[in-house]
This record gives C-alpha cells, structure tokens and sequence, in this order.
C-alpha cells in the first residue's frame, strides 16, 4: 500500500480507481469511436444550456458558490468532530454506524450487513462510492445479487458495461443499443419493445417494479450528511432512490467521510447549487432525507458505513485537498472540452472528467495514476463552471509537480525531463549561452519547410512530437531584430 | 486501533496544518438559521420579496414547467376541485394517510385508509391524496414531512397518480426559507417532491414517469 505523507491511499486490487492503460493510450482510441463522439458532444452541449439557463436565474449564484466553498472548507478543517457529531445523532435515532478504513474494510462491512439479514438480493440506488469500492463485485463474491436500479445504472449492469459519466452513466449508448440490451437480458420483456425512450423506461419500470415491492434490502449512497441533526440526504430523479430507501426492512448508506456538513442550514445552499449544476434544473424531482429509523415509516434498520479509502491523504495535501469538496454535479465534465471528446471511459476511474483527474490520482496516489494529470489544455472551463469553486487547474499543475517529484524520487537515474530542464536551466541562466541557443535552434528549420511546423523530431526527441506538433523555429529572434531595428547604424 | 479511532487519527494528522479557514463547530440549534454563510459575510438570499399572490403565482407557474397538473380552489370549493380531480383521473379507489381531512374527501370514491398497508396492496389503489408541509414555489417544490395527514413514504411512492393538496400558508418563495421552516422537523422523514418522476438517462431525452407516481396533481387552496 502506497501513502502519502504518511497517510494510506487507496488499495489497489478492488474498485475502480485506477484504469487498465494510461490515459492517452485510452484517449486515442475513445477518439476513433465516432458515435460516441456524437452522443457526447449531443449531451453535452444539452446539460450545458440547460445549466446556463437555470443558473442564470439566480441573482446571488455567486455568493451561493461561495457560500458553498465556505462551508466545505469550514466542515474540512473540523472532519473529525463533525463526524463524531454524525454519529452520534444518527445512533441517537436507532441508527448503527459503521467505520471504514478503505475499500476492502467498507466491503467487507456491507456484505456481513446483507448475510445477516439472510437476505441474497440487495436494491441499490446509484453511488459514486459503492462504485469506487467495487461493492457490486464484493456482494457477488459473497453469493449476493446487486440489482441496480436508476435506469442508467441499470444499462450499465445489463450490458456488462462501465459508466462514463457521473450523472448520466450510460450516455455513451444510444437508444438502439439500449433496446438491444433490454432484448437480450431482461428474461420477459415484450419482444416487440420499440427504442423509443419512454418505452425503454416503461420497460426498465415493469422489470425492477417487482424486485422493490419484494426487496428486503436497500443500498444507497449519500449526497449530504447533516452533522448536527444526524440527517441523511439523497438526490435524485426517477424514485428509484425512494423506493430503495423506502420499501426495504434494511437499509444501508454507504458515504465517503468528506459527505458531511456541519448544519441542517447548509442545505439553504447546497440544495439550490448541486440541481441546477447537475441536471440543469430548479429543483430535481424527488429528495429524500431521513434521521436514523422512524418508528411504522421506512427501513427499521438502518446501517451507516462511513468510508475513507484515500480519502484523508488527500486530505493531508493542503492543495489538492479541496477536491474533497465536490458534490459531484459533473458540472465540470459538461463544460471541458477534453471530457467531450474522449468521453468518461479514457479517465479509468469511476470520477471521469476534471474532478476525476484531481480525485482519482490523490486517492491512488499519483503516482499509480500518473497520466491523469495531464489530461487536460489548463483552459479553466472547469473552474468557472464548479458550484463550490474548486479551482481545479491549479490542483491540476500541482498534482503535475508532485508526479514529477515523485518519479524523481523513485528513480535512481534523472529522466530525460530532467535532463532536459537542467540544461534549460544552465542555458537560460547566462545570456550568450541562451543567444547561442537561439541561434542554434534556426538549425531546425529545415525540418518545418513545408508545412511551417515540425510534426516528427528525430529520437531521443520524438517524444515530445508523438503526441503534438512544434512551430518551427523564427529565422530570426526576437533580440536579433530589435538590434536591427533599433541598433543599426542610420 | 479500531478503525473508527484509526480514521479519526488519520483526519488529525492530515488537518495538522490548521485546514483553513475557522468556522464554528456545531453552532446552529436547527430552530435558529445559521446559513452557512454566517460568519463568513457571505450574503446570498435568505428571504424572497413576493406577496401571496405573486407566490402562488409562481408556485403554479413552476408545478407546470415541471409537469404537474395543477388546479386552484378555495377552501369552501376544495371538496369540489377534489371531486373533480378524481373524476377526471378516473380514480375510484385511493389511499389516504389517517390523519387527513375526511372534509376534504368526496363521496362516491373507495377511500383506503393507511394502516401500513402492504406494498403490493399500494400498488392496486389507483391513487393517493395527502397534504404537505411546505411547498417552494422558486423551485415548483412540494415537501412531505409524514405527519398524519401525509402518512407514511410508500403511501406517496408506490401508487401511480399523487393528489397533493397545498395551502397557502404553507406556501415560501426560496429554498432558504423552506429550509428554515423545515428545521425544527428535520429528524422527520422528508420527502421533497418537483414534478413527477423522471428520467433524461437515455440520449438526454425526458420522459415522465419511472418508478414514482407518473403523475402529480397539486390542488393549491387559496388565501
């Protein structure tokens, strides 16, 4: 297990935080599958205006951003009491509250949870964690089906697929192919199913309407956690969420431990920030907030798993810990231009896009995912577009550093990055060895003639040139023309 | 260590450093708002500036936007509007949480009072009829908070078509003030309710009505 200053990371071997390839190898392909291309930039462009709109509405949208950052930093700076306080208002309300040090530990929780109710069937609602942990594998290694149950999630389960977004997982499928999946996995479906969405969600309805009128067992995640009244909060859309919530004897959350938020108040910001950032509405349809167990309404047993699997080194990173503020809108996915063209799958983690390439990276450890800093042009889209104002390009760079530092530490020999930037700096710190540079440089010229720009150097710099092209160099610098303009002889 | 006291080390350690900015540790009792700008000169909007009127305006305005059916009524007609609403619906047989308004309830429907009623047997009714708590009219929000004339949360989910009855005292402008009104229940389940359920999960296109209620009809009481 890897750590940072101190502090474990993420294990590897379970969930899915950590891709199979690296980043461009996996962007590459992604670029070649024109019809996902097409349902990216289709989406995309419809959550930004929705966005734009609904948010626009709001006079004070900055001061609630604001806001918002105020009370993630202020509920970071005192994690631990706040989670003490979650505690021991959710204990105080018939609820059991359970302690996770990572992934395995929160696995190993839940399926004890399940196996003692004797129940082999769990309906879940849609969760980022559960989904970093790698729940759904954990629970079918203990003989215990996960049905998933908001309908993207759903299409993800039954076409063996992973998700590529935050809010909408399945929007690298089209409708022909979900009909396509449904044909083919759920056992009684009518055959004549057309793709029309609403009869593909008509369809998703009659298959999972009988699993929640018999579910025994619910699992949900958390969108926020009241400190002070012990209150747990789920957003979201369809009533899937409700009906896991509800219709069960058992229920248990699963949440990451940064979830929290110091008082019922903060939900004056956070219920108008995270719908019109996600889905680009007022208000989502359905809500649902509960305290512990209440007496003839709902699960009579409720299981609170708090899970930190990483997420306490990236606390420790005064710098990148305020990607721990996320409330996971995807906002940033929508607007970033490099999520738009290679989709969620490039990233290999279950946080795709922006936020991904800050989170996934501090959970691991960056330097098990190395290449997720660099996917992205630094343009700040994401910056702008964030509810709660994490300034994500400045994590970005310095997770950059950080990887750079790391690979030097780990590396008996200096890589040629560092060759590179010792030479730079010897030359640039004298001013004839730099004019001499520059003036060396003209020698490449040759190269760009036709085009005006370099698209191949030789080895051992086509490194740099695989993955872009480089100007050709001026026929002329910049000190050399002001002396002729300034200097010669009238 | 267990892991409860190896987490809560870990938090320690990695916030050894200050962690930012200071903010009071659990001040807010819940019944007195302390947003979370508070402290901070953070000020965004805790209040709206409409009057009745102009709320139940934009209440109506925003149920619709959202696909809820919406009828306005006065109290003496409310017994009326809701007779109306059944016969149009074509509801013959519909639960209501035992605590609500017999007044309220027209004659000539089967009325199924909830005394837990089994999910499957929700899911025969063809309807359900509750009040509310609070309704936001910004956001076209209805919240249910399970006092006894909302009843129970399957009572609200399982059943096909909602009939929620709203009055205007129970109508605010801006999620804030909802959410002051909602604190001194906030142990209670709540269940915020904007339009019938729905989807955009394939290719982003809406449709009405998933697993909820696939349709919610608001009857708004006046002043």
């Amino acid at each position: 297990m890897t750590t940072y200053l101190g502090l474990p990371t993420a294990p590897a071997g379970v969930g899915h935080l950590r891709g199979s390839e690296p980043f461009p190898a996996a962007a590459r392909r992604a670029l070649a599958d024109t019809q996902l291309r097409a349902n990216l930039a289709m989406a995309t462009t419809t959550i930004r205006r929705k966005r734009a709109a609904v948010v626009a509405e709001l006079g004070d949208w900055e001061e609630l951003r604001a806001a918002g950052q105020a009370a993630k930093t202020g509920m970071m700076r005192h994690l631990d009491r706040y989670l003490e306080q979650l505690e021991a208002q959710v204990q105080a309300h018939g609820g059991t509250v359970h302690w996770a040090r990572d992934a395995v530990e929160a696995n190993q929780i839940v399926v004890g949870l399940v196996d003692a109710t004797g129940s082999r069937e769990v309906v879940k609602v849609k969760s980022m964690v559960t989904d970093e942990i790698g729940l759904n594998e954990a629970l079918a290694a203990g003989g215990i089906t996960a049905h998933e149950t908001d309908l993207a999630e759903l299409i993800i389960q039954l076409g063996h697929d992973r998700p590529s977004h935050i809010l909408v997982p399945a929007i690298h499928r089209n409708r022909a192919e979900i009909r396509q999946i449904f044909l083919r996995e759920m056992a009684d479906v009518d055959p004549a199913l057309t793709d029309q969405p609403a009869a593909l969600a008509e369809a998703a309805r009659l298959y999972l309407r009988r699993r929640f009128l018999s579910a025994r067992v619910g699992i949900s995640g958390a969108n926020f956690a009241i400190a002070e009244t012990g209150t747990i909060c789920v957003v979201e859309s369809e009533g899937n969420g409700r009906m896991c919530i509800t219709l069960p004897d058992t229920l248990i959350t699963v949440m990451g431990i940064e979830k929290v938020l110091p008082s019922w108040a903060d939900l004056a910001v956070f219920m108008q920030l995270l719908p019109r950032s996600s889905t680009g509405e007022r208000m989502n349809p359905y809500t649902s907030m509960w305290t512990g167990v209440t007496p003839g309404d709902g699960p009579q047993r409720f299981h609170l798993v708090l899970v930190d699997n990483g997420r306490t080194a990236v606390l420790a990173d005064e710098t990148g810990r305020q990607a721990l503020h996320c409330i996971r809108c995807s906002a940033c996915l929508n607007v970033c231009p490099v999520y738009e063209r290679v989709g969620g799958h490039a990233y290999g983690s279950v946080y795709p896009g922006p936020i991904g390439a800050v989170l996934s990276p501090q959970l691991t450890g960056v330097e098990e995912n190395p290449t997720l800093p660099y996917a992205s042009s630094l343009c700040g889209a994401c910056y702008d577009a964030c509810p709660v104002k994490i300034d994500i390009p400045s994590v970005l760079v310095h997770l950059r550093a950080r990887h750079v530092q790391e690979a030097h530490r780990n590396h008996r020999l200096p890589s040629s990055e560092a060759i590179a930037m010792s030479a730079a700096s010897w030359v640039m710190a004298d001013p004839d060895r730099f004019a001499a540079a520059q003036r060396a440089s003209r020698l490449g010229r040759p190269l760009g003639r036709r085009r005006g720009r370099i698209g191949q150097l030789p080895p051992p710099l086509a490194a740099w040139t695989r993955a872009r092209d480089l100007p050709v160099p001026p026929a002329q610098t910049f000190r050399q023309w002001w002396r002729d303009e300034h200097e010669r002889p009238s | 260590m267990s892991a409860r006291e190896e987490v809560l080390a870990r938090i320690r350690a990695a916030v050894a450093d200050g962690g930012g900015p200071a903010r009071p540790v659990g001040a807010g009792t819940g019944s007195a708002p302390d947003l979370a700008g508070a402290g901070t000169g953070i000020a965004f909007r805790t209040e709206g500036g409409r009057d009745l009127g102009q709320l139940i305006d934009l209440l109506a305005e925003r149920l619709t936007d959202y696909r809820a059916l919406v009828r306005r009524t006065s109290s003496a007609e409310l017994t009326a509007t809701t007779r109306l609403a059944m016969a149009e619906r074509g509801a013959r047989r519909v639960v209501v949480p035992p605590g609500l308004d017999p007044a309220v309830l027209p004659e000539g429907i089967e009325i199924v009072t909830d005394d837990g009623l089994p999910a499957h047997e929700l899911d025969s009714v063809d309807g359900v009829i509750t009040g509310a708590a609070v309704a936001i009219a910004e956001t076209g929000t209805i919240v249910l908070d399970g006092s006894p004339d909302q009843g129970r949360r399957a009572i609200t989910l399982v059943p096909d078509y909602h009939l929620c009855i709203v009055r205007a005292a129970q109508v605010v402008e801006i999620v804030p003030e909802g959410i002051a009104r909602l604190a001194a229940e906030a142990d209670r389940p709540l269940t915020w309710i904007s339009g019938p359920s729905a989807t955009s999960d394939i290719e982003l296109k809406r449709v009405e009505g998933v697993h909820g209620p696939r349709t919610l009809e608001v009857i708004l009481v006046g002043p």
